[in-house]
């Protein structure tokens, strides 16, 4: 049969693991959502024009490999005296980088939205908040979610990177038990697990919302 | 009382209204006709105050509509319009859609807004359709609900771009046949239409627009029986 050095304590450490992972996820898609929304109603309603200084910084962020922008920030962080820990690090660099995503999902949706409907309700006597409020951003959700979604879950899974600035996240975990117990397929299927457990609900919870919105449309 | 004077108004190098002087008295039908890109549905969106204008004034009610002091969305609950294309809210029921404007704009509570939009959509026939969403109605429902939606914010004036056009012909008949209901209730109205022998049956003026212009207003009699302007000749006899 199947034998394992593994114990109910490294299992435990697994899941503190995971935890740091979930955390880490958490703060930034929510944090890297609010500014996304943000930049993504300017990037929308100023034109391509005056937002180009917008749109250059986040293509930046876009564009960098997550890796370097951690390394960068940890290093700046470090020299500016700002005396961040990782973790506060780890979540300013991921939130930057979920916004820069977030900006184009957020775009993308309110652009879906077709002209005539928004002039039908602002001919009504809505205000251009309230058009955004009760009539874009229904709208504009219903077409971003599914792209925000796969944002989420690749988020997370590019989380693993923060263990470069030394944050015991989910991979890390399992990197120092395969160290200690020398089982790596065995500790690595039981992360992919781990992983797939957290994906799991979050992408039905799409598929979900999808399904009771559409027909609606 | 709508007052329109010397209006201009030019889409990049194109000039699309040359200087348009019209006065709708209240209670008054006008309807505009006239061959495409004569300006007619961009005046209609002008009076809203939804697309700027380059000089003229409009005036609704002595107020100036693209005076910057002026309050366009107080404005615009006095206005209502009605497009070409539909443009239900997807996401919101058919009494959702008629309700929303009412609720947010004028500050009903849900029970009197529900009242005021269930009334209205009984009065254009949608009485039965309250709880679906806009996609399972017809093209003919769809510009009911428009003209519900429109009229549950208790309008003065009502503007009609071409409500018919996008319709399939069996389809027409149901929405003019609203359209009539309101003009024998003393609502006024100005109406773009290429429905000629409806802009013969409700006006009390009609107006042939031909190159941002005005070219010749008069009753439907008039125009319909005797135009003087050889573009409204030529005109009529290509619909007729």
């Amino acid at each position: 049969m199947f034998e394992t050095a593994l114990t109910l304590n490294d299992l435990v450490f697994l899941a503190k693991g995971a935890g740091m992972t979930l955390a880490v996820t958490a703060v930034s898609v929510a944090a890297g959502t609010v500014m996304g929304v943000i930049f993504g109603v300017i990037r929308a309603q100023v034109g391509p024009y005056w937002a180009a200084p917008l749109t250059f910084v986040l293509d930046v962020f876009r564009s960098v490999p997550l890796l370097i922008q951690l390394v960068l920030a940890n290093a700046f962080q470090a020299i500016a005296k700002f005396g961040w820990d990782p973790f506060t690090t780890s979540c300013v660099v991921l939130s930057l980088y979920t916004a820069a995503y977030c900006t184009e999902i957020v775009r993308g949706g309110i652009d879906a939205v077709p002209v005539i409907t928004r002039r039908a309700a602002r001919s009504l006597g809505l205000t251009w908040a309230q058009d955004m409020r009760y009539v874009v951003a229904p709208l504009a959700t219903r077409v971003s979610l599914p792209a925000w979604i796969g944002l989420t879950l690749g988020v997370m899974k590019d989380s693993a990177l923060v263990l470069w600035l030394g944050l015991t996240e989910l991979l890390k975990s399992s990197q120092i038990l395969i160290t200690r117990l020398q089982e790596p397929l065995f500790i690595l299927l039981i992360c992919g697990a781990v992983y797939f457990l957290i994906s799991f609900p979050i992408a039905r919870l799409g598929g979900y919302l999808e399904r009771r919105w559409s027909p609606n449309d | 009382m709508i007052e329109i004077e010397n209006l201009r108004k030019s889409f990049g190098a194109l000039e699309v209204l040359k200087g348009i002087d019209l006065t709708v008295a209240n209670g008054e039908v006008v309807t505009i006709i006239g061959g495409s890109g004569s300006g007619k549905s961009t005046l209609l969106t002008c009076i809203n105050g939804l697309e700027a204008i380059d000089a003229g004034s409009i005036r609704i009610d002595g107020v100036e509509v693209h005076a910057k002091a002026t309050n366009i969305n107080k404005l615009r609950q006095n206005v209502g319009i009605v497009f070409q294309q539909w443009n239900a809210f997807p996401h919101l029921t058919v009494l959702e859609n008629v309700m929303l404007a009412p609720r947010k704009v004028l500050g009903m509570a849900r029970q009197q807004a529900e009242d005021i939009a269930a009334k209205h959509l009984a009065h254009v026939g949608l009485g039965d359709k309250i709880s679906v969403y806009p996609s399972r109605l017809s093209g003919g429902q769809q510009q009911r609900m428009a003209i519900a939606r429109a009229l549950a914010m208790s309008p003065k004036y009502m503007l009609f771009d071409e409500v018919t056009s996008a319709l399939d012909p069996q389809l027409v008949g149901e929405v003019l046949d609203t359209l009539k209901m309101l003009a024998e209730e003393g609502m006024t109205m100005i109406c773009v239409t290429h429905e000629m022998a409806f802009a013969r049956d409700v006006s009390d003026r009609v107006a042939f627009f031909h190159q941002g212009v005005v070219a010749e207003i008069g009753t439907p009699d008039q125009i319909f029986g005797s135009p003087r302007h050889p573009e409204t000749q030529k005109f009529l006899s290509g619909v007729r």
